[in-house]
């Protein structure tokens, strides 16, 4: 009985954030259109983009390969799986135990390595231009996000990302020095590694800014429907993170009943809200960086990180 | 001393280090003015936080001042002698933010061991602190060695003392005598500094210490 | 038992070289010889699995060869046991792979007789039990490689490679000389077991470890002493490039952890720091020299470099513990140095594999020449794709286990109590991580300019597939990858036996965890479960492809690719290896490299190409490799004009020698 209940959450949590994904999206383009006093589109368009790009044709390059066929698939399931263990509602999960936060990231680090692929699969620039930039963002966005997950493992006592959460939601936390490095870095690497103002812009298209729009330049159809879900997962799945890590009041513990569930889902939504106005206000009042400035802004979240874990290693009251 | 006041006193030490490297990594004058008056802040909260956990009011005075002077009547004066100088460009530094970087988080490494290990039998709270204060001294000194533009350093040397004033009322019973006198060389060395650049200014059309070396006299 | 099978098997290997000597370089007889090597590989990789599995002690062997008071000692533990496996993998898919690649050997005859003898060189050096056979074995490892490094040597490059690997090999051979003369002591106990009974000052451990590490690290490619790796695994043919660096480095590594592991006895809490600084710089310089090349096999030598780096991480960590009476903890260190020993070993002969595969096809080793070949040579594609992906450390593979468990182990360190340690560990962590990022970076390049995009020449253009042998010892390797990262508890618990003897803890036994998964520590503190990840992967990405295609569309059309309205056939403007790393060369490189890009354009009017001069300078060659050059340049200079003396002038020499030695006769007795 309790097995199925637990299987039932994890399901759960998988299709919740699935289908919450788009609209949240949806919802911080809402808020950076009505901060430049535009009306936006609805809050349901990006649902409406992916039905609509699912039942359209492929159209794919002569020289693409099977490679490039595959990689959406690939991108989609590495990304959701990743999203499924992160805690929204319940701490817990059925299979967290199966991947820690290291594998986490490095699941976010697969696909990453096969979107790069697809850019360069084509064989134009605009591809290489995006996979080689991406590369290098990932180059010290990875180690800035283990030198976290560092920290928060020093604090915790353990890489589980379901327990480091319940450790975050008892008292015996306190406020540390190095939790407020971590949680500075990861706003950092979290921005980084979604592709937003000020690292990249995703609404652009012109070449020469982008990164990762130029890496699927080329896909089309229901490819480009499961890369832009993937990314809209990727997004979710570092906003519950710090949720999960910074904001963790409301989330239930393992043993909670349906209605402290249902709590814990509507404090999730509201929290999720919260997060993508705050996006949407830093979006709109900072400039995107040249991409040369990029190394710097990620070796500073790099060296945060480093020394918040050093701090930890110090002693343990830091 | 509950476990609460400890970690916020730590966690309003821990801003200050961070803010110092926030320094540290700015390269543009106007944000680096607007990073500092944020250090002045967080150096107010800590040491009105100080005053409550300690029970000391005299502290609060200290509070107040580093608050009006330092977090907004030094940044504004800073801010209107850059502009009268004209120097709204980019902070030039002598290596590259990553070296500086590296060499802050070496410099915090270091304070960390020498503290922690001179002082091991004192008190926990001001022990850790002590280690955080010396390492906002030491981010400043890095800054003031790292910049090549003056105002840069004056700034890196304004950080320095809020360095030695976390430190001063970290360690119990500060009097406000010293405060008082400690702030009022601070203001004159930051007057004569500024009477110093508008006369280099006037004089040499830069303020760019590089660029002063060479009237210097001695050749290289 | 095991060990007269393993030394039988050695035998044969040697037989297979004398044949190999005597008879006539046809196709034929070259398969055969490879088939023999591959059978006699497969005979003691099966005895040395039945010792590691049964978990036996140790066997020994005594045979009157050699020195006649000492003779010939040999030794089966659980340690060769482990390196034996390693050993005889490598040499069953290299032999596997060489029947098919060898056939268009161009110059077989320079080829078949060292290869076996290279083989039962290694056997031998895992299982020595005394100096000198240890030492008799390095050495002919080193010269059978080095025949095989010169066998093109009408290529100048590959003779400069094969002088600069001579030098390297005997000066470390010269430093383990000496670490095994001070172990011996003036007694001259040259057995490992009269010297695993002696008791050594803490001075002599000390220069002992510092010699080891120049001797075995030099062979491993720990940075400084690397320079001739990239050189020489290379000039190499493929088969022996694999086995070069996935095998005769991880050789070194044994060498290493029984002269500091078991020989040496207590070690020293800051040897540990060394080790450490070393792995920590290797891991990060070898992947930053891997990614500014385009020479394909110059890369993954260089890359090799960096895995050493992982492994010496992760020995050094042991070391840490050790030091610091942390058994549980040293176990789990030294698990994971032995799993990405493994590991590396596996995935590295596969991508030598290919890159022979990829030569053989095009006669192109320079990643700039090439493009395409994943629609010419599907399989090989695929096989390497599964390569690059394990190298990265990418979640289900195999490299992704070994590399978790480091950071386990690195996470585990804060109780050590040295203030040294403290600081030293989370910067190396850091190191690991940064290293893994670059490392991902690194092979997204390489697949990608190699077998990705258009095809950049003619030559890449024409390939064809490679043969079924070839593709057979591919297949093997890239099915052991996904085994040994779905079912990392089996190769865990494998290792047990080889913790316990050397550390005197293990790990907690991994079969028991729930799903296959592994618990390096406790359950409640980390575990990984390389089988579910797979089956949630699979299972999400095949439920949206089949959502997808029922319920959407499945339709699918071919058109040009996106030009931007200018019509561009040329592949000369798709990206090249050069280009796809100059963000990371400009970050990291102008650094560690002072790597410059500079764009030369001419004048308006004239028409000459515009050019792109890329600058990078290895440091440590500079730095370090030539001025001692030039020493010794001057030195030998010099000491030149000894040959030009007069009759009474060497009179002299020679008079004056003898005075000389009377004195000393006379003052010391």
């Amino acid at each position: 009985m309790v097995l199925i209940r637990d299987l039932a959450i994890q399901g759960a949590q998988m299709f919740l954030v699935l289908l919450l994904a788009p609209l949240f999206t949806g919802f911080v383009r809402k808020v950076k259109a009505r901060l430049l006093r535009r009306r936006g589109p609805p809050l349901i368009q990006p649902y409406r983009d992916l039905i609509r790009l699912m039942r359209k044709e492929v159209v794919l390059a002569e020289n693409a390969s099977w490679l490039f066929r595959v990689i959406p698939y690939l991108v989609f399931a590495a990304t959701w799986v990743a999203a499924s263990l992160v805690p929204t509602f319940r701490t817990g999960l059925l299979f967290s135990w199966s991947a820690d936060l290291i594998a986490i990231i490095a699941l976010l680090g697969s696909g990453r390595f096969f979107l790069a692929l697809a850019g360069l699969d084509v064989g134009t620039a605009f591809g290489g231009i995006g996979s080689s930039r991406e590369m290098m963002i990932a180059s010290l966005a990875e180690p800035a996000m283990i030198v976290i997950v560092f920290t928060l493992a020093l604090i915790a006592g353990s890489t589980q990302l379901s327990t480091i959460a319940a450790f975050m939601t008892s008292p015996a936390v306190g406020l540390r020095v190095s939790l407020a490095l971590a949680l500075f870095a990861l706003i950092m690497v979290a921005v980084a590694e979604n592709g937003r103002i000020p690292i990249d812009n995703p609404a652009t298209h012109l070449e020469l800014t982008m990164v990762h729009e130029a890496m699927v330049l080329e896909y089309s159809g229901r490819h480009l429907a499961l890369i832009e879900l993937a990314a809209s997962l990727k997004l979710i799945l570092y906003v519950s993170l710090i949720i999960c890590l910074f904001a963790p009041w409301g989330i239930e513990a393992a043993g909670a009943d349906f209605p402290a569930l249902a709590l814990g889902g509507a404090g999730y939504v509201g929290k999720l809200a919260i997060g993508s106005f705050l996006l949407a206000l830093f979006e709109t009042s900072i400039a995107k960086m040249r991409v040369f400035r990029v190394p710097q802004f990620l070796g500073f979240a790099l060296m945060l990180g480093l020394l918040a874990t050093l701090l930890r290693f110090v002693s343990a009251s830091f | 001393m509950s476990r609460i006041d400890f970690d916020v006193a730590h966690l309003l030490a821990g801003t200050l280090v961070l803010i110092s490297f926030l320094q540290l990594y700015q390269d543009r004058l106007y944000a680096l003015l607007n990073v500092y008056a944020a250090h002045a802040f967080t150096l107010a909260a800590s040491v009105a936080w100080q005053a409550f956990v300690q029970d000391a009011p005299h502290l609060y005075l200290t509070a107040a001042i580093a608050l009006v002077f330092k977090a907004v009547v030094i940044p504004v004066a800073l801010h209107r002698i850059i502009v009268r100088l004209g120097i709204h460009r980019e902070i030039e530094n002598v290596v590259g933010v990553g070296p500086t970087m590296l060499a802050g988080m070496g410099l915090v490494a270091l304070s960390m061991v020498v503290m922690l290990r001179i002082t091991h039998d004192a008190d926990p709270l001001a022990r850790e602190d002590l280690a955080f204060a010396l390492s906002v001294v030491l981010l400043g000194l890095l800054m003031m060695v790292t910049r090549r533009n003056a105002v840069g350093q004056v700034v890196g040397f304004m950080s320095l003392e809020n360095g030695l004033v976390l430190a001063a009322t970290g360690a119990k019973g500060m009097p406000l005598v010293v405060e008082i006198s400690i702030a009022f060389s601070i203001l004159i060395a930051f007057i004569v500094i500024g009477i110093f650049l508008f006369r280099i200014r006037e004089r040499f059309d830069t303020v760019d210490v590089q660029a002063l070396d060479r009237f210097r006299g001695e050749r290289r | 038992m095991t060990l007269t099978i393993v030394l039988a098997c050695a035998a044969a290997l040697l037989a297979l070289a004398a044949v190999a000597i005597a008879t006539g370089t046809a196709v034929a007889t070259a398969r055969m010889i490879y088939g023999g090597c591959m059978i006699a590989a497969g005979v003691s990789l099966a005895a040395a699995l039945l010792h590691l599995l049964d978990a036996a002690g140790p066997e020994s062997l005594a045979l009157p060869l050699g020195i006649p008071w000492l003779g010939a000692h040999l030794r089966l533990d659980a340690l060769s046991a482990f390196f034996l496996i390693v050993v005889d993998l490598g040499a069953l898919a290299a032999s596997l792979f060489a029947i098919g690649y060898g056939a268009h050997e161009s110059a077989p005859g320079r080829v078949l007789p060292f290869y076996p003898a290279f083989l039962a060189a290694m056997s031998l050096v895992v299982v020595a039990d005394d100096a000198f056979t240890f030492l008799l074995s390095w050495e002919f490892m080193s010269l059978s490689s080095w025949a095989l490094v010169v066998a093109h040597h009408r290529v100048p490059e590959n003779v400069r490679a094969g002088y600069v690997y001579l030098v390297m090999a005997s000066i470390g051979t010269l430093a383990l000389l000496l670490a095994f003369g001070l172990l011996a002591g003036p007694e001259g106990l040259y057995s490992f077991a009269q010297i695993r009974a002696g008791h050594q000052s803490a001075l002599l451990g000390t220069f002992v470890l510092v010699l080891a590490l120049i001797g075995a690290g030099s062979k491993a490619g720990i940075v400084p002493l690397h320079v001739w790796l990239p050189l020489a695994h290379p000039a190499a043919p493929s088969q022996v490039s694999a086995l070069m660096s996935g095998v005769m480095t991880k050789v070194a590594v044994y060498g290493f952890i029984r002269i500091v592991f078991d020989l040496v006895g207590e070690p020293a809490w800051w040897w540990s720091i060394v080790v450490l600084v070393l792995a920590g710089a290797t891991t990060v310089m070898g992947v930053l020299y891997a990614l500014m090349q385009h020479d394909l096999k110059r890369l993954l030598a260089y890359h090799t470099v960096e895995n050493i780096g992982i492994i010496f991480i992760g020995l050094g960590l042991a070391l840490a513990f050790k030091a610091h009476a942390m058994p549980f903890a040293a176990a789990l260190a030294f698990t994971a140095a032995l799993l990405h020993v493994f590991n590396h070993s596996l995935f590295k002969s596969l991508l030598f594999f290919g890159s022979g595969a990829v030569l053989g096809a095009t006669g192109e080793r320079d990643m700039e020449h090439l493009g395409g070949l994943i629609h010419r040579m599907p399989q090989t594609a695929f096989v390497f794709l599964v390569g690059c992906a394990a190298i990265s450390a990418l979640p289900p593979l195999n490299g992704f286990v070994s590399e978790w468990l480091t950071l386990q182990a690195v996470l585990l360190s804060p109780q050590l109590p040295s203030w040294a340690l403290k600081l030293l560990i989370p910067a190396v962590g850091a190191m690991l991580a940064l290293s893994a990022a670059l490392a991902a970076a690194c092979f997204v390049k390489a697949y990608g300019v190699t077998f990705l995009g258009r095809p950049r020449t003619p030559a890449a253009a024409d390939a064809r597939e490679t043969d079924a042998y070839s593709l057979a010892a591919m297949m093997l390797f890239a099915a052991l990858c996904l085994v040994a990262g779905i079912l990392p508890s089996l190769f865990i618990d494998a290792l047990a036996p080889v913790s316990n003897a050397l550390i005197g803890a293990r790990m907690p036994a991994q079969i028991g965890a729930q799903w296959l998964s592994i618990v390096p520590i406790a359950a409640s503190r980390s575990s990984y479960d390389g089988l579910l990840v797979f089956l949630f992967i699979a299972g999400s990405g095949m439920l949206a492809a089949f959502a997808i295609h029922r319920l959407a569309s499945d339709r699918l059309r071919r058109a040009p690719a996106w030009d931007c309205g200018y019509p561009d056939s040329n592949p000369a403007t798709q990206y090249s290896a050069t280009s796809f790393t100059q963000p990371i060369r400009r970050v990291f490189g102008s650094i560690v490299f002072r790597a410059r890009d500079q764009a030369v354009m001419p004048a308006p009017g004239d028409t000459r190409p515009a050019q792109l001069k890329v600058e990078v300078r290895d440091l440590v060659w500079e730095f370090l490799y030539a001025p001692a050059v030039d020493v010794v340049a001057l030195a030998a200079d010099r000491l030149n004009r000894l040959q030009f003396l007069t009759i009474r002038q060497f009179l002299t020499l020679v008079f004056s020698a003898l005075v000389i030695l009377l004195v000393v006769l006379a003052l010391w007795s």
